[in-house]
């Protein structure tokens, strides 16, 4: 069995659509934004651990409703109550006080819930307590992390390829992490250290699939007398090369995160709907954005100095 | 040995038996949000922002040697005390299970520093037959038995004879004696039903008397028990007026043996650690002694002159958290300045504990718990359970989706990501690397670019047969192509990996950790196993015979 062999498929002549389709999505992800911002106050739904505070989460021998926990922690004025995968399982999110220490919140809470429906009622399944300062420094440290990993994957690209490939390869990537953080947006779902974890692995998978498709277009550049061909063609003849790999790769990674979602349990669920939607994106992001991106660049600006440079000796192992 | 098949067959044999060995061996640490416990993160609390950084470094140090000093309360193992940055502590109790407000209390108590008398050990050797008793009294024979401590003896003088027997002259003595009431009294004293409670010494046979003026020595093994018996509030009661016993924070061996000192100290304090200003290490340029120079407050200075004028040539406990850490001897009167010589043999850096434990008594600030996170143990197994089941079901995916794709070739790569799995299970254990959810994502990326590399070269390998070369040339032009594409995708993807270690904390960083671990193995496996076992799947075929592709 041979998927996708001597396909000859006009992708780049497509870019146009997959522009709108692209700009459609990221629209929709900054509209999603922005409406969180108008309405939650956030960008997004960052977890304790951005936001500093406590998450408490529970789960009751009994049937209970969030109502009932609502009364529990003082009516009008209770944190927020979210039912978490399973019935009877509930997820407490308190912000930080002014001068009570971080870990009294949880305390507070679990003792007003065992005031009220009993202490053996319910067991806590996890407590997290998050400083301010913690918090603020996360989000720094995480945006620094992607500003630095594009600036280095840049210059490697541009080292082992050309310049036009490392910044095609950086805005694909860029593409990916705004449709991901739209995703995320639309669904409200929360941020939480897995889900950072999720969108560093996106930005892996995204650039491992840009490569590949590179790497070939870089071989077949280094073929007699491909400077002079149409370089749309050789593009689409590079993607279509390398389109049956592409499709096993990501169809067999598909799989294995289905089995994830399906059997992994509620604590894995949202980790893996990010991992799934990422991969969906960075195999369509590799041919329709970056390889696009790569012409166009090309269109404005030449092939780039590196054009006549000899191809880079492959390490040997 | 790279060249040869023999010799790639060697190398990835030696490979996988030393991380399987690693695997085995040192096994592999799941993290909290898989196995559950508490995750503390200390920070000294300034919200004036007036410490300076050498004064907050300092304090860190202090409560790092405060914790290390409680952790066994906590009852968990390989517990994890690691200062990160300048001033913050994390703390991680893994497998903790309902104690999380003991465990945050106890980082977070102020510790407690004390200075006691060392006393003789005659009064309380009077008082041990009615300790023995208050013991049987309290726990009845038939516990005692069950504890394998129903152990006989004669009258309170003879057990004393005993003792002092044992311990009188050299520590040798003392190290027979151990032995011999311990384990030869019970051997020529068989328990008899019909031995009286009066006549069983459950404590005091545990006690051999020890070589510095003043203490007990209690063989590691019998500390459990010892400290069971000490716990009992008749127990308690039961000790001469105003003595208390004190076990020693470390254990020293004699002979073949380990014990325990355990000390008669006034119960108490002539000075709390409160009135104790500053203590440094340092050492003796005339006699090249370690030694810690303490300064106490004017009117610690007065209590201890007093103090010391009558006790010159008694011993001195310095006790942190009910923990006997030094007992140097008074050799004069002491005022607002001393010293403690810590012999010339020692090192200096037990002369910097010692000083650390006396500027542990009274901390400058407050520490806060700045992070939390505990797990409860069934959030753990769920997650393992589900995780293993959903880990199989798409390790099985993989394995149809390549050999029926690929057939052999499909089942060679099959071989090379069991190799790829064992190394990078094996790297993780051999690291001490501990796995978390964060980590099982950097593998589920690693293992996608391990499958990933196989698909590059064998799609290569497929192309190069289309355009009609022999399949040994095939195979050889196959991976000589794909090379690049993986070099690059790895590279990149280990610099990201690098970066993230950096930049990131805990979770972020174990993700980097497997990720980077993951994509080693995933690149020696497709390169060099997968080619090694192509190459044995070729030998013997002639150039021209068909692979199976």
């Amino acid at each position: 069995m041979r998927l996708f062999q001597n396909a000859k498929y006009a992708f780049i002549e497509a870019r146009k659509t997959a522009y709108v389709l692209s700009g459609a999505a990221v629209a929709a992800g900054i509209a999603a934004m922005l409406i969180n911002v108008a309405t939650i106050g956030t960008w997004q739904d960052y977890g304790v651990d951005f936001t500093g505070g406590s998450l408490i989460h529970v789960q009751f021998n009994t049937p209970v409703t969030a109502g009932e926990l609502r009364d529990a922690l003082g009516g009008a004025q209770a944190p927020p109550i979210t039912r978490f995968g399973e019935e009877n399982e509930f997820v407490i999110r308190a912000p930080i006080e002014d001068d009570v220490s971080i870990t009294e919140v949880a305390d507070q809470i679990e003792s007003d819930l065992g005031a009220v429906l009993g202490a053996a009622s319910f067991d806590v399944v996890s407590t997290q307590a998050v400083g301010a300062k913690v918090a603020d420094e996360l989000q720094v440290r995480a945006l620094y992390a992607i500003l630095f990993s594009f600036v280095l994957t840049l210059m490697y690209l541009a080292m082992r390829f050309e310049l036009r490939f490392g910044l095609a390869a950086v805005i694909a990537t860029l593409h990916d992490i705004l449709i991901t953080l739209g995703f995320l947006a639309v669904f409200r779902i929360e941020i939480a250290l897995p889900t950072v974890a999720a969108i560093l692995t996106i930005l892996g998978y995204s650039l491992n699939d840009t490569i590949v498709v590179f790497d070939r277009i870089r071989e077949n550049l280094h073929k007699k007398g491909a400077r002079k061909r149409d370089q749309i063609e050789l593009v689409n003849e590079s993607i279509n090369e390398t389109l049956p790999r592409t499709v096993l790769t990501s169809g067999t990674t598909l799989v294995v995160l289905m089995a994830l979602l399906a059997l992994g349990g509620a604590v894995l669920r949202d980790f893996t709907l990010v991992l799934i939607l990422g991969v969906v994106i960075g195999t369509y992001s590799s041919i329709f954005v970056a390889s696009p991106a790569l012409i166009e660049i090309q269109k404005r600006w030449g092939l780039g100095k590196g054009s006549e440079k000899k191809r880079p000796q492959p390490a040997t192992v | 040995m790279f060249k040869t098949l023999r010799g790639r067959l060697i190398t990835i044999l030696i490979v996988a038996l030393v991380s399987g060995w690693q695997l085995y061996d040192k096994g592999l640490k799941l993290g909290l949000d898989l196995q559950g416990g508490m995750h503390i993160v200390l920070e000294v609390d300034d919200p004036e922002g007036t410490m300076t950084p050498e004064a907050k470094a300092d304090m860190i140090d202090r409560v790092v040697r405060i914790i290390r000093t409680r952790i066994d309360e906590f009852g968990v193992n390989e517990p994890l005390i690691q200062k990160v940055g300048a001033d913050r502590v994390i703390v991680e109790l893994a497998g903790l299970q309902g104690d999380e407000d003991r465990a945050k209390e106890i980082v977070q108590r102020n510790a407690f520093l004390q200075f006691k008398l060392v006393l003789t050990t005659t009064g309380m050797d009077n008082a041990l037959s009615r300790i023995d008793r208050s013991i049987v009294a309290a726990l009845g024979i038939d516990s005692i038995r069950a504890m394998g401590r129903d152990v006989a003896g004669g009258t309170d003088q003879q057990a004393l004879q005993d003792l002092l027997f044992g311990g009188a002259d050299s520590t040798s003595a003392a190290d027979s004696a151990g032995a011999e009431t311990g384990e030869d009294a019970a051997a020529e004293e068989p328990p008899e039903d019909e031995s009286s409670p009066d006549d069983l010494r459950p404590f005091s046979s545990l006690l051999n008397i020890g070589d510095i003026p003043g203490t007990y020595m209690v063989a590691i093994e019998d500390v459990p028990a010892a400290e069971h018996f000490l716990a009992l509030s008749d127990v308690q009661r039961a000790f001469p007026r105003d003595q208390l016993l004190h076990w020693a924070e470390d254990m020293e061996g004699r002979g073949a043996r380990n014990y325990k000192y355990l000390y008669v100290l006034s119960e108490d304090a002539f000075l709390t650690g409160d009135l104790l200003n500053n203590a440094t290490a340092g050492r003796d340029p005339q006699f090249n002694q370690s030694q810690v120079q303490f300064e106490l407050s004017r009117a610690g200075g007065r209590r201890f002159s007093t103090f010391t004028s009558q006790h010159v040539g008694d011993y001195l406990a310095i006790v942190l958290d009910g923990e006997v850490m030094s007992a140097p001897v008074i050799r004069d009167r002491i005022g607002a300045r001393g010293q403690i010589e810590m012999g010339s043999g020692t090192p200096l850096e037990e002369a910097a504990d010692l000083a650390l434990v006396l500027r542990a008594g009274a901390l400058p600030a407050r520490i806060e718990i700045i992070e939390e996170r505990t797990v409860g143990p069934s959030l753990g197994q769920d997650s393992i359970d589900q995780g293993q089941v959903a880990g199989i079901v798409g390790m099985i995916t993989v394995v149809v989706v390549m050999i029926s794709y690929y057939h052999v070739a499909g089942v060679l790569a099959v071989g090379a990501l069991g190799i790829y799995a064992l190394l990078v299970l094996g790297g993780l254990a051999g690291m001490g690397a501990t796995l978390t959810v964060p980590g099982i994502a950097g593998l589920i990326l690693s293992v996608g670019m391990a499958v990933d590399a196989n698909v590059l070269i064998f799609e290569r390998i497929r192309e190069e047969l289309d355009h009609g070369r022999a399949p040994r040339t095939a195979v050889d032009e196959g991976f000589g192509h794909a090379l690049s594409a993986i070099v690059d995708a790895n590279i990149t993807t280990l610099i990201t990996a690098l970066i993230l270690y950096q930049f990131g904390s805990g979770p972020v960083q174990g993700f980097a950790v497997t990720l980077a671990i993951g994509i080693i193995a995933s690149f020696f496996s497709a390169l060099f196993v997968t080619r090694s076992l192509f190459l044995v799947y070729l030998t013997g075929k002639k150039t021209t015979d068909p692979i199976s592709i």
